[in-house]
């Protein structure tokens, strides 16, 4: 070969590698660490472990004579721990005596009452109201059951009496949350409009929340030119259901569904977590570089393949929610910026993996997650990154900007690839009005809107401390050529004036 | 050659070629027809202008504000990147100049060299000030940089237009349809490259095999 046909070989060669690696960047890496994180360019960074397990409970640990089956549903209120053991049709209340330690306070199988059935039928989520009050979602038995805190019945709520909903079918609540006001919200199986309320006194008041229907042009009219029975056999447009909701302490309801195509959540067309105003619009801040649906890579590994399937989500009080992907195993951390704090587990045997993660609930900070088929709950401290990271997060939104900058300091410290530590120093200095600190960092973490806030203040003061010379400047560029122009015109006027002509 | 570099017109004609390029790219029609005709372009401009380009587009991967540009180091290689103009360059002149050729182009294959390459000078002319220009701006003006920068590449997309119609002498209809056929040109040249080089390879991969079946045998 001569030199040309070589170089342009290696161009060519290096082309292929270029786009191979890009190919092989997407796969996963089995060296990773426990807890990971993206960057900026989606790369898996690395990362010091933001929670660690502190025990996992089984039935054995718990002290119980019938071993917990299936169990779904997990509701956290103070130091109090219900978890819906579905397989058993009873619910177990568990008091956390310390801090590594629970305690079964009481088992709840039946109730008192004026009701013909009086126990439960695979309960599957239970919430807790301010005044002790217990709302179970009796599936197996088609009600939402109200009762008082020493058990007496109060009322039901029953399958909402609306003209879209088939009269034989079946009402089957699975997840429930409530607000303040004693509303409910309902997560049905086969109800796909939404979040069904109910208003305190029972009453169903509509249906919250539902997905927007996405379909493309092409199947759309695909659609219109089918006949009858091919139409049926179609898949329909419809909204999806979702799989679980979780409402947060301002009283905005989360909500996550599982039902994602890949090529959907890639095209960005469905969001698996969303955030519900009273109006049902999905309020969730998305202001991260990757979007918000866990894993940003599906590629198979151990049996696994396809996107984070969300199963249940929970909402720190600092913002911070958490969601768990049951089908690698993981937690997902985000902050109200729709930004990935943490990402960690995966699915095995061993302490903090996990089988089939099926509820997810906080107590604090410490997190704690139901595995319906390993029937354990395992309890997540937070170690001392993590509370690091949720110490500067606080004290930010406290207005310690000082004390906020400190603390990610320190969280850069232990991981210098920790991209919102930089974000978060930057974000510090911005308030303390140190921009041009600030728009190094950054700049380090391609941080675009906050370096062009820090930049506009930077830009706004140099042009005031400068603005003699930048006033002298103009003034000279203007009027530099205007006398240049003058002196010749009139040394023109001179050179042809008819007195010095001789 | 070494002789002519010590003479004082050698520079003088340097730079008045380089100058033209700039009455070339505000009267593209006039300019470009002077530019072979009348012997107003050199190749030591053309090369000149093509080297600032290639500077300009290697400096804007440091220089410009990651705003506009953030770029992921690890995968640079800077003889790749500079290929990505020199390459389709090269498959532009030799396609425009097979295609014209048969078809009483007037130009030659240099003078469709020379003339892309004055024709690039906007770009080179407006992405030096641009680059500064963008480290003074925030993301809320980021339309005029991406505007400005527009306008570069279009503006010079043109000027290669105008130019290949006045070298070769061709009408506004055919200067568009021999503009289409140099694009097919390309796509086929790139085609038959892709093909010798995976023949090549595989080529090359069975001789290594056969010396490596020779060697475990021996």
């Amino acid at each position: 070969m001569n030199k040309m046909t070589k170089r342009v070989a290696v161009l060519a060669i290096s082309a292929m590698m270029v786009m191979g690696s890009s190919l092989t960047a997407s796969a996963a890496n089995a060296d990773r660490s426990y807890t990971y994180n993206y960057d900026y360019w989606g790369d898996v960074q690395d990362s010091p472990d933001a929670y660690t397990v502190s025990d996992v409970f089984t039935s054995t640990d718990l002290g119980l004579d019938v071993k917990m089956k299936a169990p779904q549903g997990l509701y956290v209120k103070d130091n109090l721990v219900y978890i819906c053991d579905t397989g058993n049709n009873r619910i177990l209340e568990l008091e956390r005596v310390s801090r590594e330690k629970f305690e079964v306070k009481r088992i709840i199988d039946s109730f008192k009452g004026n009701v013909e059935v009086t126990t439960f039928s695979g309960p599957t989520d239970i919430a807790v109201s301010e005044e002790g009050e217990f709302f179970i979602a009796d599936k197996g038995n088609e009600r939402i059951l109200k009762l008082d805190s020493d058990l007496n019945y109060m009322t039901q709520f029953d399958k909402p009496v609306d003209s879209s909903l088939d009269p034989n079918a079946s009402f089957l609540p699975t997840k429930i949350v409530i607000d303040t006001a004693g509303r409910v919200y309902c997560v049905a199986s086969g109800i796909n409009k939404g979040l069904i309320k109910y208003e305190n006194d029972t009453t169903f008041s509509g249906f919250v929340g539902a997905t927007p229907v996405t379909y493309d042009w092409a199947d759309y009219i695909w659609k219109k030119l089918a006949t009858q029975e091919q139409r049926a056999q179609m898949e329909s447009f419809v909204p999806t259901e979702y799989d679980n909701a979780y409402i947060d302490h301002e009283g905005f309801i989360y909500v996550v569904t599982d039902s994602v195509e890949e090529e959907d959540l890639d095209a960005g067309e469905v969001d698996p977590i969303r955030k519900l105003n009273l109006l049902g619009n999905d309020i969730l801040v998305r202001n991260g570089e990757w979007p918000v649906f866990g894993d940003l890579y599906f590629g198979e590994g151990g049996g696994h393949t396809g996107p984070s399937y969300f199963t249940d989500v929970t909402v720190m009080e600092n913002d911070i929610y958490v969601v768990l992907d049951r089908n690698r195993g993981r937690l997902f951390g985000y902050d109200d910026q729709g930004r990935m704090v943490y990402a960690f587990g995966s699915n095995g045997n061993m302490d903090g993996y996990f089988n089939q993660p099926s509820a997810l609930e906080h107590m604090g900070h410490d997190l704690l997650v139901l595995d319906s088929l390993d029937c354990s709950l395992t309890l997540f401290t937070v170690t001392e990154f993590g509370s690091l990271i949720y110490q500067a997060i606080e004290q930010f939104d406290d207005g310690d900007y000082v004390g906020s900058g400190e603390s990610w300091q320190k969280v850069m410290d232990i991981d210098g690839n920790y991209d919102l530590a930089y974000i978060g120093i930057g974000r510090a200095l911005l308030r303390q009005e140190q921009y041009a600190e600030a728009m190094d960092y950054f700049e380090l973490k391609y941080d675009d809107e906050n370096y062009s806030k820090a930049f506009k203040q930077y830009r706004k003061d140099w042009v005031e401390e400068h603005i003699v010379i930048i006033v002298i400047l103009l003034l000279a560029v203007f009027l530099i050529p205007l006398g240049i122009g003058k002196v010749k015109s009139i040394k023109h006027e001179i050179d042809t004036a008819d007195i010095f002509r001789i | 050659m070494i002789a002519s570099l010590k003479k004082k017109e050698t520079y003088e004609k340097y730079f008045a070629t380089l100058k033209f390029a700039l009455y070339c790219i505000t009267h593209p029609l006039d300019g470009f027809w002077d530019l072979t005709h009348e012997r107003r372009g050199s190749y030591a401009a053309a090369n000149t202008i093509l080297i600032l380009t290639l500077v300009a587009r290697v400096m804007k991967l440091r220089y410009t504000s990651f705003i506009f540009m953030t770029v992921y180091w690890e995968d640079i290689n800077i003889f790749l990147y500079l290929s990505s103009v020199l390459f389709p360059l090269a498959l532009w002149v030799v396609g425009n100049w097979a295609l014209t050729t048969l078809f009483d182009g007037k130009g030659r294959l240099g003078q469709v060299y020379m003339a892309t390459c004055y024709a690039l000078t906007p770009y080179p002319l407006m992405q030096f000030p641009l680059m500064i220009f963008s480290n003074l701006v925030t993301v809320d003006e980021r339309e005029f940089y991406t505007m400005l920068s527009a306008i570069s590449l279009v503006w010079a997309a043109l000027l290669i237009l105008a130019a290949m119609g006045q070298i070769h002498e061709y009408s506004m209809g055919k200067n568009l349809l021999f503009t289409v056929f140099t694009l097919f040109a390309m796509l086929v040249m790139v085609f038959i490259l892709l093909l010798f080089f995976s023949m090549i390879s595989q080529g090359v991969a069975y001789f290594i095999s056969l010396g490596k079946e020779f060697l475990f045998r021996l």
